[in-house]
């Protein structure tokens, strides 16, 4: 990282600069299809209390069995943050009262974790990178939810949720300002969603963040943290950040002190609140869970599950550099979701030649990101195949269409030709590029003739070859090749 | 009729099996008995029809010479475990009017063997206590009389307090007082500190504690989860280990259950104990206790000897730990399995103003004196600042206790020989009340047991100079159980079989 990157994430306050240190507990909710410790689905948006077991409901007698698959996933997950894998681990229950959590504890992995140290590298811009230590990913279960708003009188709970797996992966107090956390918790999550071991969505609640924030003068001892909890947006990160490094330097300045708490973030009124002191913090009693056996992973199991992990975003990008001499800008933006980078992949190799990969580049990241964007949709799901855009850039290049008109036929695609082949568009619809000089002359002339005060004034004003240009463009439909036009008009006006 | 209630398990089988009796008489035969001793409160629910309709389709399956191991034999079960549409409270009031709608799996193996159902056992609150004196449903009533009493008082006062009538012990005290007073042929109970051996010595039945994971215990009401262990109580050493065989089990629904095949513990009974080397820890030998308990357990090691068996004095020094470590373990487990009666979902709810008022009310009204009382202990010693001095010594001393029967194991020492109890049954209302020291001290010799994880099984084995019946307990290796049988016998064997009490409460 370069001297004014690091200058650049000081905060000024009145009395001077303030670094701002942060860490982050995400809690991603396992892919998987039933819970970490009963057999219920995890599908989401069914009926209050449809999916929830004997033992999600804390009936007598049940008991927890582990799910397989979600150990697989935390397992991939770890091996994704190129972290330790703890062939031994345990399970402890946090024990608190509330009425969505049936069983009075929750159970999770507070002692021994499933996996241990690891790192991730993290891209702010081709010459700002940070590496950001993970202490743990641990399993454990989500509570249910309470309703609030179904009855004047009462609340209602609802434990779809209850016992859904999630990983609690805690960062190391590496984060020195609101884009890093921001750039950290989207890296995660492209890597998350590569493994398919959390779908990341943010809107479900499926990806929710604990923030640890403090601050110091630079080079001083750490300050006091206060943690801000449940945070489900990137710009809620980035926002919640910035504000409670704000409020904490006011009260430093002002010569007060920073209390440890948990603070909410309230993005309606951009500020953090105080949900509770270090005083009133619960008690949760960890202990050892005596219903479960030490979780042993058999270390064949665990390389099986390694030899099947999928390309990450930090090997994919280094190839898209090596293999298709993309920047490291492009190859950035194209790994963020694998998606966008399989079709980017599809449609560069499509068919039996392989067409320029900075010209497909360019149109995912122009035009047709600015499409998804538009719709909400991912890249790849605008409403233009691999195979579309692979014919369209295609057509350029052998100069059948112009740049500008490649533009309206992927809006036809988009629109009344959808999942038409592009070059039939082009001829169907007599787009085809005139390339043929003589009707070029022709149509130069007929300008020339209709405006002949003008062709004077150009002799002498250049400049205005560029409105000529335009006019023939508009007689001719968009369909003569610029560049020709542009010679013709200039040996024609003698210029 | 009433001689058909005073059957074995075994003999029934067999009675079954020839079609000298059907299952129906064996069932009204217990019933009627119920209905007569219904003063004695083993039961807390009588299931009648439930256990006719199980009779008829056993009978049913005997005329055709099909059925299980326990096809149309009268089983009682401890309230303690799930049973699918019936009453299910550990008899505690916070589970009022609860009815599963599942079926545990160690009751759920007797029915698919083909037992009957007869209704459910009286119990201390979760399990908590020593004497059955902690049940919601009020105490049982031992089917032995106390020294010197005429049947005419002991009929009064059990119209009236039972004070003064003795406790079959407990937790398990509905399945001991029902098996002693011929209330059914055999009964399920479990033990975590001692809760099915206490019971079998104070009422001269047979109890066996299996290896903790020998029987499932999914659908079993938790008490103290790495402790907890279900087991029979029955009349012979042979009926122990039929039912056993019936209740355990491999279960994937319990992570902590054994998944080996259950052997036929049956085909134990009677084997030879020549050769096995038999242990005399010196450490069970308390300062003051009853002469009459040190004669029994010196008898007891002459019985074993003379069958065969090599009688060797061992040590394992950490057994005065086990108690407090024991009134740790189990209460900080208790603490956190019992949170979840917190009026929300099932069972009692007080009328509150919010939820924590809610917690309040119902958990304070629910609950019994006893089990706040371990709820509280269990909920101090798993605080912030006391974990370490409190839970996490009791777990090394746990391991300490394993360590020592490792030891004694490894040195070849087949099984050990113990006393069960340091006294004979005592009075309904005489201990405890100031001091509940008093009463967790009958666990002394028991609880080692479930803090190493073994087998311990009790026979009885003679009566006290004033008549009350005594017991020794034998504890095993790992899955062992088998060895226990065979030595369990051998007491029975030579102590000569137990005369259970006439029916004086009919």
């Amino acid at each position: 990282m370069t001297t004014e990157a690091a200058n650049a994430k000081l905060i000024t306050g009145a009395t001077g600069d303030w670094e701002v240190i942060v860490g982050l507990e995400v809690h991603a909710q396992v892919t998987s299809r039933s819970k970490l410790f009963s057999g219920a689905s995890t599908a989401f948006g069914g009926e209050p209390n449809a999916h929830v077991s004997l033992i999600d409901a804390a009936m007598p007698g049940m008991l927890p069995v582990i799910n397989r698959e979600c150990v697989a996933q935390a397992i991939r997950t770890g091996l994704g943050l190129k972290a330790k894998i703890n062939h031994r681990s345990t399970f402890d229950r946090k024990n608190y009262f509330y009425p969505d959590l049936p069983q009075g504890y929750q159970i999770s992995q507070y002692k021994n974790p499933i996996v241990g140290e690891g790192e991730i590298q993290v891209d702010l811009s081709p010459s700002y990178s940070i590496k950001v230590g993970i202490e743990r990913v641990h399993l454990e279960q989500d509570a249910g939810k309470s309703l609030h708003d179904q009855s004047p009188t009462m609340s209602f709970v609802d434990l779809n949720r209850s016992g859904v797996a999630l990983m609690e992966i805690v960062s190391k107090p590496d984060i020195r300002s609101a884009d890093e956390a921001k750039a950290y918790v989207s890296k995660l999550r492209t890597i998350l969603r590569y493994i398919g071991s959390c779908d990341g969505d943010m809107e479900k609640g499926n990806l929710r963040v604990d923030i640890n924030v403090s601050v110091r003068r630079p080079d001083e001892p750490l300050g006091t943290r206060c943690e801000i909890k449940n945070v489900n947006s990137i710009r809620f990160i980035g926002q919640a950040i910035e504000t409670e490094a704000r409020r904490q330097i006011a009260i430093l300045e002002d010569g007060g002190a920073i209390d440890q708490e948990t603070r909410l973030f309230d993005a309606t009124h951009g500020e953090t609140r105080s949900m509770r002191s270090k005083e009133e913090a619960n008690d949760y009693r960890y202990f050892p869970d005596p219903d479960l056996l030490p979780l042993e992973l058999d270390p064949e199991w665990v390389d099986a599950l390694a030899a099947y992990l999928p390309e990450l975003p930090d090997a994919k990008k280094a190839r898209f550099i090596a293999d298709y001499g993309l920047t490291a800008y492009d190859a950035s933006l194209l790994v963020a979701e694998k998606e966008t980078a399989d079709f980017f992949e599809n449609a560069v190799n499509h068919g039996d030649t392989k067409r320029d990969p900075k010209a497909v580049a360019n149109w995912i990241m122009g035009d047709l990101s600015a499409h998804a964007n538009a719709r909400g949709a991912a890249v790849g799901m605008a409403g233009v195949s691999a195979p579309q855009l692979a014919a369209l850039v295609d057509l350029i290049g052998e100069g059948v269409i112009s740049g500008k008109i490649a533009k309206d036929v992927l809006g036809l695609l988009l629109g009344e030709e959808k999942d038409a082949n592009p070059r039939a568009v082009v001829e169907r619809r007599g787009l085809r590029q005139v390339t043929d000089v003589g009707a070029i002359a022709a149509a130069v002339d007929a300008v020339i003739a209709a405006n002949a005060d003008k062709a004077e004034q150009a002799k002498t004003k250049p400049g205005m070859v560029g409105w000529f240009v335009g006019q023939v463009m508009k007689a001719t439909g968009g369909k003569a090749n610029p560049q020709a036009v542009s010679e013709a008009l200039k040996r024609k006006l003698g210029l | 009729m009433t001689d058909l209630t005073s059957l074995t398990l075994a003999e029934a089988q067999g009675r079954l099996k020839s079609r000298a009796v059907t299952s129906v008489e064996l069932t009204l035969a217990h019933l009627e008995a119920m209905e007569r001793a219904k003063a004695l409160n083993a039961y807390v629910v009588t299931t009648s029809e439930k256990a006719l309709q199980m009779a008829k389709a056993s009978d049913k399956r005997l005329m055709k010479g099909e059925g299980g191991p326990l096809e149309g034999l009268s089983i009682g079960v401890k309230d303690l475990y799930a049973t699918e549409g019936v009453h299910t409270q550990a008899c505690s009031h916070v589970l009022d009017g609860f009815k599963p709608t599942y079926e545990s799996t160690v009751t759920a193996n007797l029915w698919r063997d083909g037992a009957v159902m007869l209704g459910k056992l009286n119990m201390d609150e979760f399990a908590m206590g020593s004497s059955n004196e902690t049940s919601y449903y009020g105490p049982v009533a031992s089917p032995w009389l106390p020294p010197n009493w005429s049947r005419e008082k002991a009929v009064a006062a059990l119209a009236g307090d039972k004070r003064g009538l003795l406790t079959p012990g407990g937790s398990s005290g509905g399945s001991s007082a029902a098996v002693a007073a011929r209330l059914c042929l055999a009964a399920t109970a479990s033990d975590t500190g001692g809760s099915i051996r206490q019971p079998a010595a104070f009422t001269g039945t047979v109890g066996i504690k299996p290896t903790y994971g020998r029987c499932s215990r999914w659908g079993m009401v938790a008490f103290a989860s790495s402790l907890d262990q279900a087991g029979p109580l029955a009349r012979t050493v042979r009926d122990a280990a039929i039912m056993l065989r019936s209740m355990a089990g491999p279960d994937a629904k319990d992570s902590t259950c054994w998944p080996e095949p259950v052997p036929d513990y049956e085909a134990a009974v009677g084997r030879s104990i020549k050769g096995l080397t038999i242990g005399v820890p010196k450490e069970y030998q308390l300062d003051g206790m009853n002469p009459e308990i040190v004669t029994l357990w010196s008898k007891g090691a002459q019985w074993l000897s003379d069958a065969g068996a090599k009688i060797v004095g061992i040590s394992l020094p950490n057994t005065k730990h086990a108690l407090p470590a024991y009134y740790i373990v189990a209460p900080a487990e208790a603490s956190s399995n019992l949170a979840r009666y917190d009026g929300v979902r099932y069972g009692l709810r007080e009328p509150s103003a919010d939820i924590f008022d809610l917690y309040e009310r119902t958990r304070a009204r629910g609950f019994g004196a006893e089990v706040r009382r371990r709820l509280m202990i269990g909920t101090y010693v798993l605080s912030a600042g006391y974990y370490d001095a409190y839970y996490l010594r009791a777990q090394k001393i746990r391991t300490l206790i394993k360590r020592d029967f490792e030891l004694v194991f490894a040195e070849g020492v087949d099984a050990i020989l113990t006393p069960a109890t340091p006294s004979a049954a005592f009075g309904i209302g005489e201990k405890g009340s100031q001091n509940p020291v008093e009463m967790y001290l009958n666990d002394i010799f028991t609880v080692t047991v479930n803090m190493a994880g073994l087998p311990g099984l009790v026979a009885p084995a003679g009566l006290s100079s004033e008549g009350l019946p005594l017991g020794l307990q034998l504890i095993g290796r790992p899955f062992d159980e088998e060895t226990l049988f065979s030595l369990g016998e051998a007491i029975e064997q030579a102590a000569g079989r137990m005369q259970l009490p006439n029916p004086w409460w009919a």
